[in-house]
């Protein structure tokens, strides 16, 4: 974007690709996929296997090595992210740039209280003591409106609900003060009331830090009203980026047909129009 | 006549302190032809309702009639060729070692139906596949499509009713329309009753006629699906349902018509 500064550009990428070979065959997930991301909300949505996943976890080199990412530029901050090196990563990872899953009965290890994961992980990250890390864990835990921290640090993941264990994996990516969050898709394991909560959670640490999101969904509606940008996403490719506000008139044929698939209940309709794929799409 | 009539339906977990009670009082009635929303926040019961028609809890007290018949605590196979239950998520409700054909055959053996090979044939021409997918392992197909195997593997028992238990929620909005349309066509042409869990108010303004909000183990409220949509919703709780509904919600587009095909 022009109108930002290059100290305020926390992440650039530039024509990325990424493709995945198996069995002898390769697979292009991704391509020419640019942007950049500010301090800013900006969503990526399309239709699962449109590559927006791909793109989150290129961006933390979370790929197996059979994956071939490229691109022209690739940059965190001022770091190359396709030349840093391991242990530069590591550094990164979770500590400057970090990711909420899905699904936190997924992602949150089962055998292991609550609490103590999230002060697991500012331990990878701070050299403070044990008990130390522990009052940053509780107090994150109220900073994400836990009501009881106390009690809730003493749960393992089974014993919360699913809006809880997202709330808690906020809590655990964003006590390392990071400058980027990719949220893979983290309201869409939740219900219409939690999800509120939750949003206003992310909107709240967006405010208050320097804070860059960028939220992966396939919820149009919800990206609507909750992000600044939207990139929309189909076959792995870009199919067109505009401010959230202009989402209602996109003028792209993919993202309209993903707008009107939507039952609505102020409008309906007998039968939900069926989203028709033009392959001249991947050509332009 | 009701289909499904649900009457002071309680349920709980555990004994003495640690005691949990998850349903109280549930009434509720679908009748034939129907199809009946319940939504609510999860833990709310919703789906606990539907685990008790399907005979998943044994120990709820009450009274269940489906079809006219008390449900038994102990079901029996006759229960199970009038209620059939779709899952949520069709990644993990078909055996992943199982080709659809013998996903689909299971049902029928258990209950020694013949005819077997046509039967697959013919429900999954009408869930909208075709022959070529019998031999496929679920891996091999789109999350779609699974789910449109799922609720073959429901139809092929030629059930009354149908229990959907958040059907479209790991879906796609394209793919959630096609799943739509499906059960829409398919209730219409085989006079099924449905009984549908969402969370997604607008999803059961689409397919359903009558809706029961749950909130806490009870049921708060039943209105028309109409009465939602006009605001005449008395408790404040589904007000702010819909409240939540309204603000991801956002229908000012007038349709497109190059790029769809209704």
């Amino acid at each position: 974007m022009s109108q930002l500064s290059a100290s305020q550009t926390k992440l650039a990428v530039e024509d990325l690709r990424v493709e995945f070979t198996s069995a002898g065959r390769t697979n292009l997930a991704v391509q020419g996929v640019s942007f950049h991301l500010g301090r800013e909300k900006l969503a990526i949505v399309g239709e699962s296997g449109s590559g927006k996943s791909t793109v989150g976890r290129s961006l933390l080199r979370l790929h197996p090595a059979t994956a071939r990412v490229t691109a022209k530029t690739l940059r965190f901050d001022d770091i190359d992210l396709l030349s840093a090196s391991e242990k530069q990563m590591q550094g990164i990872r979770g500590r400057r740039m970090s990711m909420i899953m899905q699904d936190p009965k997924y992602s949150l290890n089962p055998v292991v209280k609550v609490g103590e994961q999230i002060a697991e992980a500012y331990l990878a990250h701070h050299k403070v003591s044990h008990q130390e890390a522990k009052e940053r864990a509780l107090d994150m835990l109220g900073k994400v409106h836990i009501r009881d921290p106390q009690r809730v640090y003493q749960l393992y993941p089974h014993e919360v609900s699913g809006g809880m264990g997202q709330r808690i994996m906020i809590a655990m990516m964003v006590i390392t003060d990071p400058q980027v969050i990719i949220a893979d898709e983290p309201t869409s394991a939740l219900d219409v009331s939690v999800r509120r909560q939750v949003l206003n959670i992310l909107e709240e640490l967006v405010s208050e830090r320097d804070l860059g999101l960028l939220f992966i969904s396939h919820d149009l509606n919800l990206v609507q009203h909750f992000c600044d940008r939207v990139l929309v996403m189909y076959a792995g490719r870009v199919m067109e980026c505009l401010p959230a506000a202009d989402l209602a008139r996109a003028e792209h044929p993919y993202t309209r047909g993903l707008l009107s698939a939507l039952p609505s209940l102020d409008f309906p309709r007998s039968r939900l129009p069926v989203l028709q794929r033009d392959p001249l799409w991947l050509t332009h | 006549m009701a289909m499904i009539e649900v009457q002071s339906l309680n349920l709980s977990f555990g004994t003495g302190p640690a005691l949990n009670q998850v349903l109280h009082d549930v009434n509720l009635q679908v009748e034939q032809g129907q199809a009946f929303g319940l939504v609510g926040e999860s833990g709310s019961g919703k789906t606990t309702v539907l685990r008790c028609l399907a005979g998943q809890y044994q120990h709820w007290n009450g009274a269940l009639q489906v079809n006219g018949q008390q449900v038994q605590r102990k079901l029996d196979a006759a229960h199970y060729r009038t209620v059939q239950m779709v899952f949520q998520d069709p990644y993990a409700s078909l055996h992943p070692r199982h080709t659809i054909d013998s996903a689909l055959k299971e049902p029928l053996a258990i209950h020694r139906i013949g005819d077997r090979d046509d039967r697959v044939c013919e429900i999954l021409r009408k869930v909208g596949l075709n022959d070529s997918f019998r031999f496929r392992y679920p891996h091999q197909l789109s999350g779609g499509q699974r789910q449109r195997v799922a609720i073959a593997r429901a139809l092929i028992l030629e059930p009354r009713v149908l229990l959907l238990d958040e059907p479209t929620s790991a879906l796609d909005v394209s793919v959630q329309a096609e799943i739509l349309n499906l059960l829409a066509d398919l209730r219409r042409e085989q006079g099924l009753t449905y009984l549908m869990v969402t969370h997604d108010l607008a999803v059961v303004a689409h397919l359903c006629e009558r809706v029961a909000v749950m909130q806490g183990g009870k049921i708060v409220e039943i209105l028309d699906t109409g009465e939602l949509a006009r605001h005449e919703a008395q408790h404040a709780y589904t007000r702010l349902l819909v409240q939540a509904s309204r603000d991801m919600n956002t229908h000012n587009i007038e349709q497109p018509s190059a790029c769809l095909a209704l």
